[in-house]
């Protein structure tokens, strides 16, 4: 705890404690009366966070649901939540959410000279093939994608 | 130098970034309670849609000239607002958020920077992060830098949305460039008075003496005037301090005449004023309570009701905050007025651990202990679950959204859909 900016009168100093800023300490629920302290009491860390592990930029971070299988190859399947950064480039290879024609797709950009090929990866389903100065909008890349079980 | 970042019609820009398919299509957002047109596209604009028309007047003329209207949904433009002002937080470490779309950035000891190249960055790093585009102007004074950042919205085609101001010669033809009414901080008042002295543009504002401002516009006025000179005088302003009054107010869905309903929306207000205060670690001297008739049925009976409480003692609880607000609604409701819209501002704004000592009126020390309690309540099972008892414990209130779109960043079953 501190305290902040006393007032001063004459002879006397008021604090007024600052007891909104609270420091989150580790304190052990295992209460040990008189005994020998808990041995791992000394090697405590912070537990794994997802959010930390799955989002390496989060300003532009966003997430997605998938909406049916021209992915599954790719292991992307229907209802999957994806993670995508925007500040990513697109590059070839790479799997991305793109705009295209009204609505959000999810493919494998194949980057040739003067073209992108949006692959899916699914038989059942045909690229899709547009010149680079096409409206084509790369919104962002797929990072990782998050499937129930 | 300052930089001043701007957000390019930024409710607008949010909404698109979700839905590119309203890229080159005029887009319009509403207000709270679908009231009037609060943000527009360029494209709105020059349609000729003006800015806070009513709804209801133009729900025809945004139908005939393909306008897509959407209600605001603040949730995720506060998001949004978060991410850019964060990325720009990236690219120096002093920085003023003005409002939710525009940011004060100062580059101190950045020398011999190519500020075109560093700014001509920024607008890239928020524009593919975010979608959200901007325009920067950057200069030696921040007045210097709104005028910057005014040449470069506005001629885009030419500036691609960052303009700087490196050279007195420079300085001086954005100054002529830019009319005196559009300089930040001339006021109406000032305006006339500026007219009389044939001051047209920022640069013959520059010319006048010394004295005659200072006169005429006190301190203010003349401080503007030297940072408009070049010479730095406007620093960046503390955040904290900078708020200087909290606001909740609301139109309503229809019309309130009973007393009894209008305490309840008042309550609730104090309430979230309170809680806003509490969030920023302030605590309020006064309270505005305000109520108001609807102005467009004229054949109605019309009232503007004003009530400033000064309190006895700063504060931050909802509690003493609601109780004097309530009490404010007794003296200024009048019976058979419909009224459309209320609110409360909190104002006279300290910092808490500021507050003075008294001995004889001060807040009861429990209440403090109850609103930790609140908060935290609130914080984890949301939507308001801890209430005041005069608030409404049955309805939870809602606006009129006719047009809202998903909350894209704030809900995980909002968030966009991919083929």
């Amino acid at each position: 705890m501190t305290s902040k900016k006393p007032q001063e009168t004459n002879s006397l100093t008021f604090f007024t404690p600052d007891d909104e800023q609270s420091l989150d300490i580790p304190i052990s629920r295992n209460t040990v009366s008189a005994g020998f302290p808990s041995p791992a009491e000394d090697f405590k860390q912070k537990r794994i966070s997802l959010d930390k592990t799955l989002v390496k930029n989060k300003e532009a971070t966003f997430y997605a649901r998938v909406s049916g299988q021209s992915m599954v190859g790719a292991g992307l399947d229907d209802g999957d939540l994806l993670v995508i950064d925007r500040s990513l480039e697109g590059e070839n290879g790479k799997i991305a959410v793109c705009f295209l024609e009204g609505e959000f797709t999810v493919k494998r950009l194949l980057m040739e000279k003067d073209s992108i090929t949006l692959m899916p990866e699914n038989k059942a389903y045909k690229p899709i093939r547009v010149s680079k100065d096409s409206n084509l909008l790369i919104w962002g890349i797929v990072t990782y994608v998050i499937k129930a079980v | 130098m300052f930089a001043l970042v701007d957000c390019n019609n930024f409710y607008a820009s949010c909404e698109r970034a979700f839905q590119p398919q309203f890229n080159n299509i005029p887009v319009a957002i509403l207000s709270n309670n679908d009231g009037c047109f609060i943000s527009r596209s360029d494209e709105a604009k020059k349609l000729g849609l003006p800015m806070a028309a009513p709804a209801f007047k133009y729900r025809k003329f945004c139908e005939e000239n393909g306008i897509k209207v959407f209600s605001s949904n603040y949730p995720l433009y506060g998001d949004m607002s978060t991410r850019v002002m964060n990325i720009l937080g990236t690219f120096t470490p002093d920085m003023e958020v003005y409002s939710i779309d525009e940011a004060f950035l100062k580059f101190d000891g950045f020398k011999d920077y190519d500020f075109d190249a560093y700014g001509r960055e920024i607008q890239y790093k928020v524009q593919k992060c975010t979608g959200i585009p901007i325009s920067i102007g950057i200069a030696p004074t921040k007045a210097l830098a709104k005028v910057a950042n005014k040449i470069a919205k506005k001629l885009k085609s030419r500036t691609g949305g960052v303009f700087v101001i490196k050279s007195e010669e420079g300085r001086i033809k954005a100054l002529k460039w830019s009319k005196i009414e559009t300089v930040w901080g001339i006021g109406h008042g000032n305006l006339k008075r500026l007219q009389t002295r044939n001051v047209e543009n920022a640069f013959d504002f520059t010319q006048l003496p010394d004295e005659w401002v200072r006169k005429q516009m006190a301190i203010v006025g003349l401080r503007l005037k030297k940072d408009l000179e070049g010479i730095p005088t406007l620093d960046l302003e503390d955040d904290a301090r900078d708020k200087k009054a909290i606001a909740t107010t609301r139109s309503f869905e229809s019309t309130y005449s009973n007393i009894e309903d209008i305490r309840e929306r008042i309550s609730t207000f104090a309430s979230s004023c309170a809680e806003k205060l509490r969030a920023q670690k302030s605590s309020c001297n006064h309270i505005v309570v305000i109520l108001r008739s609807d102005r467009h049925k004229k054949n109605e009976p019309q009232d503007r009701g004003t009530a400033i409480i000064t309190l006895p003692y700063a504060t931050d609880s909802s509690l003493t905050i609601g109780n004097y607000a309530v009490r404010a609604v007794d003296t200024i409701f009048k019976t058979g007025v419909k009224y459309k819209r209320a609110g409360v501002i909190v104002s006279g704004l300290i910092p808490t651990n500021e507050r003075q000592l008294d001995l004889f009126s001060s807040e009861n020390p429990k209440h403090h202990k109850i609103m930790q309690v609140m908060d935290s309540m609130n914080d984890r099972y949301g939507d308001y679950k801890m209430k005041i008892a005069n608030q409404d414990l049955q309805r939870t209130w809602k606006m009129r959204q006719e047009h809202l779109s998903p909350r894209y960043t704030t809900d995980i079953n909002d968030i966009i859909v991919v083929k």
